[in-house]
């Protein structure tokens, strides 16, 4: 059912229940995110979505990722409070990973110099889990999770030895939004790849980070689609002959 | 054990005819002991008392009039191993193994009281003969865990016998589900595991909600430091959670439920494992319960010791097998919880709570607590108190009565200063407040949560500071990482108070703290990263000249950062005796024999040995 809502200030139908981010995108109002991604289940651990909504008389934040549009929502992505909590975020991003440089653009999008935190580290990694989600939900190889809790959650693979379920589909290094997934050929054998985490291969967004007007993001289904067939027949040829 | 009971109870007739059975073999003459199996009775050998008991009675060959009954807590543990002695309600506390001897020739015998085992008021210094006087009970009003202490928690006729099932009965015979869910509605319970949601409405949420498979889930992985009162209720009271259970499952049509137990609580897995089996056997789970068509069993769950698995999404995720981690909510779990049907996840107490509402009725249960907080609440009040344990008050209860009245008042003759109640995502409560009653809204403005009901009462040789890291320094390894507010803010939060418990903190440092603190409330993903700041923002609030001393003036009034204050011996208090000398590690204090005493601060580590032990408070803090 198509119901109206209010983004901004501008009129969008939209179905009931899609993420208030996709009526966002439609009527053309940018919201940032790092931890978003239509194909993936919503996962809510950024925050940077943050919107205000005004429903049934009631005003509140909540996150546009996985707060489901209902009619007569008016949503507000710009307010005052909305953008004190994106710069506190990216403010904290930028205390943990000061090197990479997407969240460098953004920080100075916003106009921050240097992190107002003092405990600074040297992560590449912003633990939006896209890596593993894409590669459980989309690849279903379930080859990376999120291991250990706390300060001390990583990206690993099972017991953080080399994992043989990686099929090298290379989706992992794709969509990571900070590009501290790297893909190397196996020296063993080169027709596989191997996923590197760790080192330092920064990949800059060509687009400013403007995801809804993104060509790679349109075509990155169709794209993923080809790559992981590709791999994945490749892998199969390769097991078959051995 | 009993071996396989043949004739199940098959109707609420039959229920009430074993009930009458059992009631008619007991003898009221017989001499009954009971003796606390809990936890920490346990840890003070409260088993080898019972076996010492049994062989002491079997001695004089008293074993027909003499009965021992293990039971779970009884709520004073401070006190414990505790031991009442029925039918004259003798209560002995502190009782230890070599004890058996005397309490069998001379109380069981001869009648008469031992006066080394009774509780001695440490102010008043009278004793109290019988558990019924003990100051510590009469203040109280124990409905949830009224048959803790009292029933054998792991013989379920024992259990019947003091009226249970009858509200199952009661609910299966003369109601409908959805009667049941208006009561529980109409009773106005709320739940009691810290979000303070109305189990009724909860329970008509996922009534409603389409589906024929639904889960109802008893939420048992208590996590808080110092609280117990899940554990104990789990311990001596399992079958009224599992009662509470049945009627949940009938009231939102659940075939399927799960008790969440953390790993840790080893003898309350025990004693549910026990008391699921005995209700299988008396037909109570399982197929067709009490002729009423309804099938339910329920399936115990060990949790692996996360703190975060006792949020509600996190706990779901943990029973399908994967880590616990919270999922952005909405859907909400009464819509789509486990496995993706509709799910009610209640506290065990909350669970306790639905067999009184339904026996005795919602109007009865209503008029009990404040308006918008119902019924009684048993908190675990620990710290600084000279009646540690676990207290069941009605909701409104002032501060004042449950930690002065109750509780005693604080030890060794300190003055209060703060409680912090709702566990590590709690606030701090300061003495302006201490008139404050109790309950969910009062609360929360005050800054602090009710949480599962742990209350940490401090006195002045606490530091607010340190107070407000420790806790952070808790949640930090107990955040799951997933949603960035939580673990980078607590990760800035910590580094800030650990820099101004070591002297570095800085101007500007309360004020970041309060931004970043009021950003977790309103960012986080789930309720432990909502409240995580409590601690910081409730002691800013009141407690900030303390942070001021740390920063500006580089001191810790209350002793406990090290590099913010040093020790000095007051001269005209200290008579030279010559103690503090001598169990200094780093010969650091020097004097004659009857003349005062110094402290070296060079060579000082500030280990507190010597404040410990100058019995003139003669060694003092600057």
């Amino acid at each position: 059912m198509k119901v109206p809502i209010i983004v901004d200030g501008l009129r969008v139908e939209i179905d009931q229940g899609t993420p208030i981010i996709n009526a966002a995108r439609k009527a053309g109002v940018f919201i940032p995110t790092l931890c978003y991604h239509e194909a993936l289940k919503p996962y809510g651990s950024c925050r940077l979505c943050m919107v205000e909504v005004v429903h049934d008389k009631q005003r509140r934040l909540v996150t546009s990722c996985n707060f489901p549009a209902e009619g007569g929502m008016e949503v507000f992505t710009d307010t005052s409070r909305v953008r004190q909590i994106r710069r506190m975020i990216v403010e904290l991003l930028l205390a943990r990973c000061p090197e990479v440089l997407m969240i460098r653009t953004m920080a100075k999008q916003m106009g921050i110099e240097s992190s107002m935190f003092k405990k600074r580290e040297a992560n590449e990694c912003i633990l939006c889990g896209l890596c593993v989600r894409f590669c459980e939900e989309v690849v279903g190889v379930s080859a990376i999770g999120l291991a250990n809790r706390g300060i001390d959650r990583e990206v690993a693979t099972p017991f953080k030895v080399a994992s043989d379920v990686c099929i090298g589909c290379g989706a992992c290094t794709y969509i990571c939004p900070t590009g501290c997934i790297e893909m190397v050929p196996d020296e063993k054998t080169p027709r596989l790849r191997r996923m590197k985490m760790g080192n330092l291969t920064l990949v800059p967004c060509t687009n400013n980070y403007q995801c809804e007007s993104c060509p790679r993001e349109e075509n990155f289904l169709a794209e993923m689609k080809n790559v992981i067939t590709e791999f994945r027949s490749t892998y199969r040829r390769f097991t078959e002959k051995k | 054990m009993r071996g396989k009971r043949l004739q199940q109870i098959r109707t609420i007739a039959d229920l009430e005819s074993l009930r009458e059975s059992i009631l008619q073999k007991r003898d009221s003459g017989k001499t009954v002991i009971r003796t606390c199996i809990s936890t920490g009775c346990r840890a003070k050998k409260s088993v080898k008392i019972i076996d010492g008991l049994r062989n002491e009675i079997r001695k004089h060959g008293l074993q027909d009039q003499v009965e021992i009954k293990k039971t779970g807590c009884h709520g004073f543990c401070e006190m414990g191993p505790i031991l009442v002695v029925e039918p004259e309600n003798i209560f002995y506390c502190r009782v230890k193994p070599e004890d058996d001897v005397d309490i069998v020739s001379k109380t069981i015998i001869d009648g008469n009281f031992i006066k080394r085992l009774q509780w001695k008021d440490p102010g008043t210094r009278e004793h109290t003969k019988y558990e019924r006087t003990l100051p510590v009970y009469i203040k109280q009003k124990k409905d949830i865990s009224f048959n803790c202490g009292k029933i054998d928690p792991t013989d379920i006729e024992d259990y019947i016998a003091s009226g249970g099932y009858s509200a199952l009965g009661k609910a299966l015979a003369t109601m409908t589900p959805a009667e049941v869910v208006e009561t529980v509605v109409a009773s106005g319970l709320r739940g009691r595991g810290g979000g303070g949601f109305p189990t009724g409405i909860k329970w008509r949420i996922c009534s409603a909600a389409p589906g024929d498979i639904k889960y109802i889930i008893a939420n048992g992985d208590e996590g808080d430091p110092g609280a117990f009162m899940d554990r104990s209720l789990m311990e001596g009271d399992p079958h009224s959670i599992i009662e509470g259970m049945i009627i949940g499952a009938f009231a939102i049509g659940a075939r399927q439920g799960f008790i969440y137990v953390r790993q840790e609580y080893p003898i309350a897995i025990e004693h549910l494992s026990i008391a699921i089996q005995q209700a299988e056997e008396y037909g109570l789970l399982g197929k067709d319960i009490l002729g009423a068509g309804l099938d339910f069993t329920i399936k115990i769950d060990r949790g692996a010791g996360a703190f975060v698995c006792g949020e509600e999404t996190a706990l779901i995720i943990s029973i399908e097998g994967r880590s616990g981690t919270p999922r952005p909510r909405p859907p909400y779990p009464a819509i789509e919880g486990l496995w993706g049907k509709p799910t009610v996840l209640n506290n065990v107490e909350t669970l306790g709570n639905i067999t009184k509402i339904l026996s005795k009725g919602a109007d009865w249960y209503s008029n009990i607590g404040t308006d918008n907080s119902k019924g009684t609440k048993i908190f675990s009040l620990v710290g600084k108190v000279r009646n540690t344990g676990l207290v069941e008050v009605e909701m409104g209860t002032t501060l004042r009565e449950i930690i002065f009245g109750i509780g005693g008042g604080i030890r060794k003759g300190k003055r209060f200063k703060a409680v912090q109640t709702g566990g590590p995502s709690g606030g701090c409560i300061p003495i302006s407040k201490i008139d404050m009653p109790v309950d969910y809204d009062s609360l929360r403005d005050a800054g602090a949560i009710m949480g599962s009901g742990g209350m940490i009462v401090m006195d002045e040789s606490s530091c607010m500071v340190d107070l407000a890291r420790y806790f952070i320094h808790f949640l930090l390894f107990e955040s799951c990482g997933k949603c960035i507010p939580c673990r980078e803010g607590l990760k800035q939060m910590h580094h800030i108070l650990t820099n101004i418990c070591e002297g570095l903190g800085e101007r500007g440092d309360i004020e970041t703290l309060t931004e970043l603190g009021r950003f977790m409330t309103t960012t986080s993903l789930c309720g432990l990263g909502g409240t995580a700041s409590n601690p910081v923002l409730s002691t800013i609030r009141y407690f900030r000249d303390e942070y001021d001393a740390h920063i500006y003036n580089k001191k810790c009034r209350a002793g406990v950062c090290k590099n913010l204050f040093e020790y000095y011996i007051d001269e005209e208090l200290c008579n030279g005796c010559t103690l503090c000398k001598v169990k200094c590690p780093e010969k650091a204090i020097t004097g004659k024999k009857k003349k005062p005493h110094m402290i070296d601060p060079q060579k000082c580590i500030k280990c507190g040995i010597c404040y410990s032990l100058c019995k003139l408070e003669a060694i003092r803090v600057r």
